[in-house]
């Protein structure tokens, strides 16, 4: 995640110290990702040598150097905010590559290996609801970082639901139990 | 204390080399206060194991026991009168009657089973209440949105004295908000004491669940039962 546009958003409400950023970055993430002073501080260096933020002269020796977004920054915030991801390509997903190689290897059950990952799924999302039912309801941030994390989770369950379907297909249709090589070469090719 | 037991059970439908089995030796317990979920793809026998659940169905082998009573022993009449006083069932088209207000259809079991129409009136008007649900009493179904409508079955489900919960994808046609909405008020139900089931193919529902039971080809193939006072998320929040 881009910890540099999280502090232009949180710079972008006025100006603010390097330690009240960290803990305003923590709290409007839901505490769920936790910011090292140290990184706040390298990542302000760098945001002010590019130009999109300025610090202020301390007033005196020993106290803090507050940080105010310029022009260009807020330019950049606003380039950032609106500006999808990159998801053209697929990840190279580690628990799809692990259902794809158990297709292939003798003597191991696809559907098991599908079950065992859906099942450590359905754990974290039973500990990622747990959190929402204790806390989410008063805490906005919070409960969107848990809906996103729940959202994704599931997912992944969909998509192993799918895979086990289809898979059962293939093997009672031998027309379509034949695409077993075509999945291989279409991994090479994408490789 | 276990208020649903299911032990062995069986259920094929037809018989000899075309006979089709729905579900193999399942033993299920549910205790008070539980929720567990039931999860599986479509034709993994979750409905049938909800409908033996709820004594809709017989199972081909294997026993039922409700609060401690067998159903095998009972009579229809005993049957019938133990999913009317005790058993809620809640469905994905939530089954109101459409001449009938929200009060009305949560006063019905009530009335059913022989308590005075004033008497249930009540009942369903605090059922509807502790649902958050009261300003919708007079209103009809179709009247209500479609979370609205499941919220009112599940007040339904649970008036009177229910013990047992059984759901069909209950927020199988509700967007995610709603389906949350209904989810916290069956584990509502469940901190009031009712043992609940909800048979689902969706993970976000089955992640409100005390333990999740996973079926394939009528087996139960697999369990989550975990320790949720010992979280692995790595976040300062768990």
């Amino acid at each position: 995640m881009s910890v540099r546009h999280a502090i232009l958003a949180l710079l972008s409400e006025g100006p603010k110290y390097g330690l009240q950023l960290q803990k305003e970055f923590e709290s409007s993430t839901g505490e769920v990702w936790p910011l090292n002073i140290g990184q706040v501080y390298t990542t302000l260096q760098r945001l002010e040598r590019d130009g999109l933020v300025e610090s202020d002269e301390a007033e005196n020796e020993g106290t803090q150097k507050g940080f105010h977004i310029t022009d260009a920054g807020s330019t950049e915030l606003s380039s950032w905010l609106n500006t999808p991801p990159d998801m053209t390509s697929p990840p190279r997903d580690e628990l799809v590559i692990k259902v794809l190689s158990a297709l292939r290897v003798p003597g191991v059950s696809v559907h098991d290996v599908i079950q065992v990952h859906r099942r450590y799924l359905i754990e974290l999302m039973q500990q990622w609801t747990r959190l929402k039912e204790d806390e989410a309801d008063f805490d906005l941030t919070f409960a969107l970082v848990v809906d996103a994390e729940l959202f994704r989770l599931d997912s992944v369950v969909r998509w192993l639901d799918t895979a086990d379907g289809r898979l059962k297909r293939a093997a009672s249709e031998p027309s379509v139990a034949s695409t077993g090589p075509r999945l291989g070469r279409r991994l090479v090719v994408r490789r | 204390m276990s208020l649903l037991e299911l032990h062995q059970i069986s259920k094929s439908y037809g018989e000899g080399p075309t006979a089709v089995r729905a579900l193999a030796e399942i033993d299920l317990s549910v205790d008070e206060g539980h929720l567990v979920a039931i999860m599986g793809p479509s034709g993994s026998g979750k409905s049938t194991l909800l409908t033996i659940a709820g004594s809709l169905e017989e199972p081909t082998s294997g026993e039922v026991a409700i609060d401690g009573a067998s159903l095998r022993a009972m009579s229809r009449n005993d049957k019938a009168r133990l999913r009317r006083r005790t058993i809620g069932y809640v469905f994905q088209d939530f089954n109101l009657l459409p001449g009938l207000t929200a009060a009305e259809n949560v006063a019905l079991p009530l009335e059913l089973d022989g308590v005075s129409a004033r008497k249930a009136h009540q009942a369903g008007l605090a059922a509807l209440e502790q649902l958050g649900l009261a300003d919708r009493a007079g209103r009809y179904p179709d009247q209500l949105s479609g979370g609205e409508r499941q919220r009112v079955a599940i007040a339904r489900s649970v008036v009177g004295e229910r013990k047992v919960l059984l759901a069909d994808e209950p927020s199988g046609a509700l967007d995610s908000t709603n389906g949350e909405a209904v989810m916290r008020m069956i584990l509502d139900a469940c901190k009031r004491g009712v043992a609940a089931v909800v048979v689902t193919h969706d993970a976000h529902l089955a992640s409100w669940a005390d333990r999740v039971i996973f079926l394939r080809d009528g087996r139960a193939v697999d369990h989550v039962a975990p320790d949720l006072s010992d979280s692995s998320l790595a976040t300062p929040r768990a």
